[in-house]
């Protein structure tokens, strides 16, 4: 019992400085992914390979000055670049990264996940209220447009995994993954949810609550310093996030072939789905905001509707 | 709808064919890319094959100029030669665009493929005629336009000049 009490302890470090440490390099990372893309070094000059540069960013944000705009609301203008990391963190209590190393086996844990993410979107929110901007209320106002319509079939879109595999655990997702990963029984639920995960990250090509081009920086227009940086770290944690839960619950977690561990694999794959996240943005250009909307609405939902009512007739089917 | 997606995908993919496609850009300060020889950078003055400068004072590079950087003020040697007293270019607002090449009658002012001229006092941005002169005749060797300018000064009349026949003798008979 102590025993697991320390693998507990340790997993919760690891995973707090992993993921933390892992956002920052993610930043310089980025950019050296999108220079290759754009035919151009990127960033290289400090440390090797520019890798210095996460270092040197963070260093910057930290000596900046950390100003609060008097026309602000105070409270929640300081409050609002936490609740992203709060609630980032704490969805990761529920990944599994390999057999027995996980933080937390809810036997929720999908529905946990979902609500944390869910909670992110008032970090946007309130941070775009608060700081009494129009910029800003433009993109806390877009933000939470965006998230009603696409919270509702990212849930949708994972319960034809729970019917599959019968429990909202995300081990037991994981373990229901042994014949087949779902991502080909489920292909439809995995780009629907992939979708909806690059909105709920406010990614490109949906980084509408930002839109650097029509809203200055959109919801974070008046943060500077950490709490900018904390804007930022959330959204970085919200995209290895994402593609951990695309790993746990399409991509069949740690499983794999033997010849690696289970965690190298659920790394590999989480890590792959990262690069098709920068991917993304440098392929993709931002749709226009009734666009969005309407592929919300009009498509990915139908879509998940009809995926959900053939995923349920072809179960009952096979237990006849 | 469905060929919207296969549009994006096709992006995507064309994209990701990017990551072996090499560099476009040049490593500046250790690596310094190719200018040719008629690159718009610094502005210079020149001299003629026997070392006199060739500005004339004309002042049509001041007037071609269309962010008035140059300045300068004409005047005279004993020989009759016009010359600039002062001849300045203030580099803070030069926008190396060339049209005071152009408009030089005596391949005076010439564009040079330079670019670092980079200061931290923005004074240090005029330039005076000392600054601008070089010994050469830059890019048009063996050009002399006193040679060739039907202007009358000390050492050469009018008539003396290269493919110039000598002045009419209105008062002649002779044909």
């Amino acid at each position: 019992m102590s025993q697991s009490i320390w693998l507990t302890g340790i997993v919760i470090f690891g995973t707090l400085f992993g993921v933390i440490g892992g956002a920052a390099v993610l930043v310089w990372f980025e950019r050296r992914l999108l220079g290759l893309w754009q035919d151009r070094p990127g960033p290289n000059r400090v440390g090797p390979f520019g890798a210095g540069l996460a270092i040197a960013d963070v260093i910057k944000l930290f000596a900046k000055e950390d100003w609060v705009p008097p026309f602000s609301d105070r409270i929640v203008f300081i409050f609002a670049p936490t609740a992203v990391m709060i609630a980032m963190l704490l969805g990761f209590t529920v990944v599994p990264y390999a057999p027995g190393i996980h933080i937390a086996d809810l036997n929720i844990a999908l529905l946990f996940f979902l609500g944390m993410t869910s909670l992110a979107v008032y970090s946007v929110l309130l941070g775009g209220l608060a700081s009494n901007n129009k910029y800003a209320l433009l993109g806390g106002l877009r933000s939470a447009a965006q998230m009603v319509s696409y919270e509702v079939f990212m849930g949708l879109s994972l319960m034809g995994v729970v019917m599959m595999s019968g429990s909202f655990s995300l081990v037991d997702i994981v373990n229901a993954q042994e014949n087949g990963w779902f991502i080909i029984s489920q292909f439809l639920g995995f780009f629907v949810f992939v979708v909806a995960g690059i909105a709920e990250s406010h990614r490109l090509p949906f980084d509408l609550p930002e839109a650097e081009h029509e809203l200055v920086a959109g919801f974070h227009t008046e943060y500077s310093g950490m709490k900018f940086g904390m804007f930022m770290l959330g959204e970085y944690l919200g995209v290895i996030l994402i593609s951990a839960m695309i790993t746990t619950i399409f991509l069949g977690g740690w499983l794999g072939p033997d010849f690696l561990p289970p965690i190298i694999w659920f790394g590999l794959k989480s890590f792959t789905l990262v690069c098709f996240f920068i991917l993304l943005r440098a392929a993709i250009p931002r749709p226009r905001y009734d666009q969005l909307m309407a592929l919300g609405w009009k498509v990915m939902l139908p879509l998940t509707l009809v995926n959900l009512m053939v995923t349920g007739a072809v179960i009952l089917m096979m237990e006849a | 709808m469905f060929s919207a997606i296969i549009s994006q995908l096709r992006t995507l993919w064309q994209i990701l064919l990017h990551t072996f496609s090499g560099y476009e850009t040049v490593q500046y300060p250790e690596e310094k890319p190719y200018l040719a020889p008629r690159y718009r950078g610094r502005i210079v003055l020149t001299r003629d094959p026997d070392g006199v400068e060739r500005c004339v004072a004309c002042n049509l590079c001041a007037v071609a100029c269309p962010v008035d950087c140059i300045a300068l003020q004409k005047t005279e040697d004993e020989d009759g030669r016009w010359y600039p007293e002062f001849f300045r270019i203030n580099f803070s607002r030069c926008i190396m665009c060339g049209f005071c090449e152009e408009a030089c009658p005596t391949y005076s002012i010439q564009l040079t493929p330079d670019f670092e001229m980079c200061e931290y006092d923005r004074q240090n941005m005029v330039y005076e005629k000392e600054h601008l002169l070089i010994d050469g005749p830059g890019k048009y060797p063996g050009y002399n336009f006193y040679r060739v300018a039907g202007k009358a000064i000390g050492g050469k009349a009018k008539g003396e000049a290269e493919n110039e026949s000598p002045p009419v003798d209105i008062r002649s008979l002779l044909p």
